[in-house]
């Protein structure tokens, strides 16, 4: 195969787009976590669950999307093409996220300074402006096992001083709900377009990790509707590998699916 | 065995307005649409329904069928949001009790096993508590005195689900990857009404796999065989979800004309009037060259 070889040795994180560096930066999340189960939600978290699989945490379980565990590396958009290696009907996940093993990306509609997310509904909860999905898993989720959060456009409209209605459990309520709430919570990261955040500021608050090499700290202050937490000089998001940007644009995601979400 | 054959009106004949009604599935996912339909004909009203939800709960909060909604989510997977629970909610139209999902199943595996409640971490921390005000916590009686979420049972007046095959007595099937909780619904209910594609003999069921026979007879009151019954969601294997159809029933749903429209053409008469029109749909969608071809033939 010299084409591919050929091809590949013009692979540089130069050459890398947004989106790209945005599912780097999201499968940088499940680093670490060995033989667990990830479970992304949406284009780009699932492209970078892959890649992580893929690449630096080959441990790592993931479905098809329905009910099961599947090994191999394949496209967006198609279905599995790898062996099937159990069984994860509904029932199963309940068990395995309050077990713990699992790590999830949402993607939430509205996130506070400690990491409380909303999914469910905007306004006022009993007559909602927009009704969204519900809550869904993620307070069982939250306090359950690892969660990390991957927001498409970061804008005030989501980085709130208050969510509207607490689906995904933050720091500071898991503080005032006993300690049952706080024991397993654990909020990793929250990847956005413009940057990388984690909750090691003051009293695990939100803070800025890495902007990406296309935005500055100070649009992503700006873009932020509560108070950032900011440790000296932000260094830049790191760029893909030649090896992670062949398999994205060769393998996971070859109709540039993932541009459409973040645009070059 | 007991012969529980019925139809779906014999079965909205035993619903009663007021019921807590348990719906199974999962999202646009085995929805035991037929029965839903024959809901939508009815003169029942004031309903409680709980259900991961999906269309079936589209359909009868449009229908004014709905008083209460307990969920975890309604949603229509490959289109995430499901129009007529968003106008339901955002007018105020149905008062509702949204779970965690595992919260959901918690209060119908509670009623299964006729405990008061299960508990669990979680909800803890999350604004279920807050807008579920009758929520109450529980402290461990072991030495780690934990404070956990006390999920009350949530018993059903009756269970409406949809299964890939079952024998007339009601011993059903699922063949596709997820039975969902199909069987705890039917479990946590007094009555329990299942659709199928089709009625087999008891003797044909146990070659799909002993694992895919979890809903039995001693669940279930009365088995409707409903062909295509749980279109427009999946159910796979037999059938994958009418994904066009689905878009159809969403860009309906938005205006208030095309919505009476669709009503006329498809939920008006009763289920055989339904699979007509949708089979007069798809000769309509044909290409042309093709009923030409037909038409010569």
């Amino acid at each position: 195969m010299t084409g591919v070889a050929e091809v590949a040795d013009d692979l540089t994180g130069a050459t890398a787009s947004r989106a790209e560096v945005c599912v780097v930066a999201c499968a940088e999340a499940w680093r670490g976590d060995g033989e667990i189960a990830a479970s992304p939600m949406g284009t780009i978290p699932t492209a970078a669950a892959r890649l992580a699989r893929a690449t630096f945490e080959p441990d790592l379980l993931l479905t098809d999307g329905e009910a099961r565990y599947v090994t191999g590396t394949w496209a967006l958009g198609q279905p599995a093409s790898g062996a099937v290696e159990g069984w994860i009907p509904f029932r199963s996940v309940f068990d395995l996220a309050w077990g713990g093993r699992r790590h999830v990306m949402m993607s939430p509609a509205q996130i506070d300074r400690y990491g409380n997310a909303n999914i469910s509904a905007i306004g006022d909860f009993d007559r909602p402006a927009r009704q969204l999905l519900g809550v869904r898993g993620a307070p069982g989720n939250t306090v359950n096992h690892a969660t990390s959060y991957w927001v498409p456009r970061h804008q005030p409209r989501v980085f709130v001083p208050r969510v509207d209605m607490i689906s995904g459990v933050g720091y500071d309520r898991a503080a005032t709900a006993g300690p049952d709430a706080s024991r397993f919570l654990e909020l990793r990261r929250v990847v956005t377009n413009l940057a990388v955040l984690d909750f090691g500021g003051p009293g695990h608050s939100m803070r800025l990790v890495s902007v990406h090499p296309w935005a500055m700290a100070d649009e992503v202050v700006a873009a932020t509707g509560f108070e950032l937490a900011i440790d000296g000089d932000v260094p830049d998001t790191r760029l893909p590998s030649a090896d992670e940007l062949r398999l994205l644009r060769e393998v996971i995601d070859p109709s540039g699916l993932c541009d459409r979400e973040v645009p070059a | 065995m007991a012969d529980k054959r019925m139809s779906e009106d014999d079965v909205v004949g035993r619903l009663r307005s007021g019921m807590t009604i348990g719906i199974g599935g999962w999202g646009s996912r085995r929805k035991p649409m037929s029965l839903v339909r024959a809901m939508l004909r009815s003169d029942l009203r004031d309903l409680t329904v709980v259900s991961y939800g999906g269309p079936d709960v589209g359909m009868l909060c449009a229908a004014g069928k709905v008083r209460r909604l307990i969920y975890g989510f309604v949603s229509l997977d490959s289109i995430p949001l499901e129009p007529h629970f968003q106008a339901a909610r955002q007018s105020a139209a149905i008062e509702v009790t949204e779970y965690d999902e595992g919260m959901l199943q918690w209060a119908l595996y509670a009623a299964a096993c006729r405990l008061p409640f299960l508990p669990t971490r979680t909800g803890l921390g999350s604004d279920v508590m807050r807008v579920n005000p009758q929520l109450r916590t529980v402290r461990s009686p072991y030495d780690d005195g934990a404070e956990l979420v006390a999920v009350p049972a949530l018993p059903l007046d009756a269970a409406l689900v949809h299964l890939n095959r079952a024998d007339a007595a009601g011993n059903a099937q699922f063949l596709g990857d997820d039975l969902y909780f199909d069987d705890l619904f039917c479990s946590a209910a007094d009555q329990a009404f299942i659709s199928c594609e089709r009625i087999v003999p008891t003797a044909e069921l146990a070659a799909g796999g002993l694992h895919t026979l979890r809903v039995h007879r001693w669940m279930a009151t009365g088995v409707v065989e409903a062909p295509n019954g749980a279109h427009f969601t999946s159910c796979a294997p037999d059938y994958q979800r009418d994904e066009a159809f689905q878009l159809e029933y969403v860009t309906a749903a938005k205006d208030a004309q095309a919505w009476s429209q669709f009503v006329d053409t498809y939920l008006t008469g009763g289920e055989a009037s339904y699979q007509a029109a949708l089979a007069a749909r798809m000769t309509a969608a044909r290409p042309t060259a093709a009923r030409e071809t037909e038409l010569t033939a």
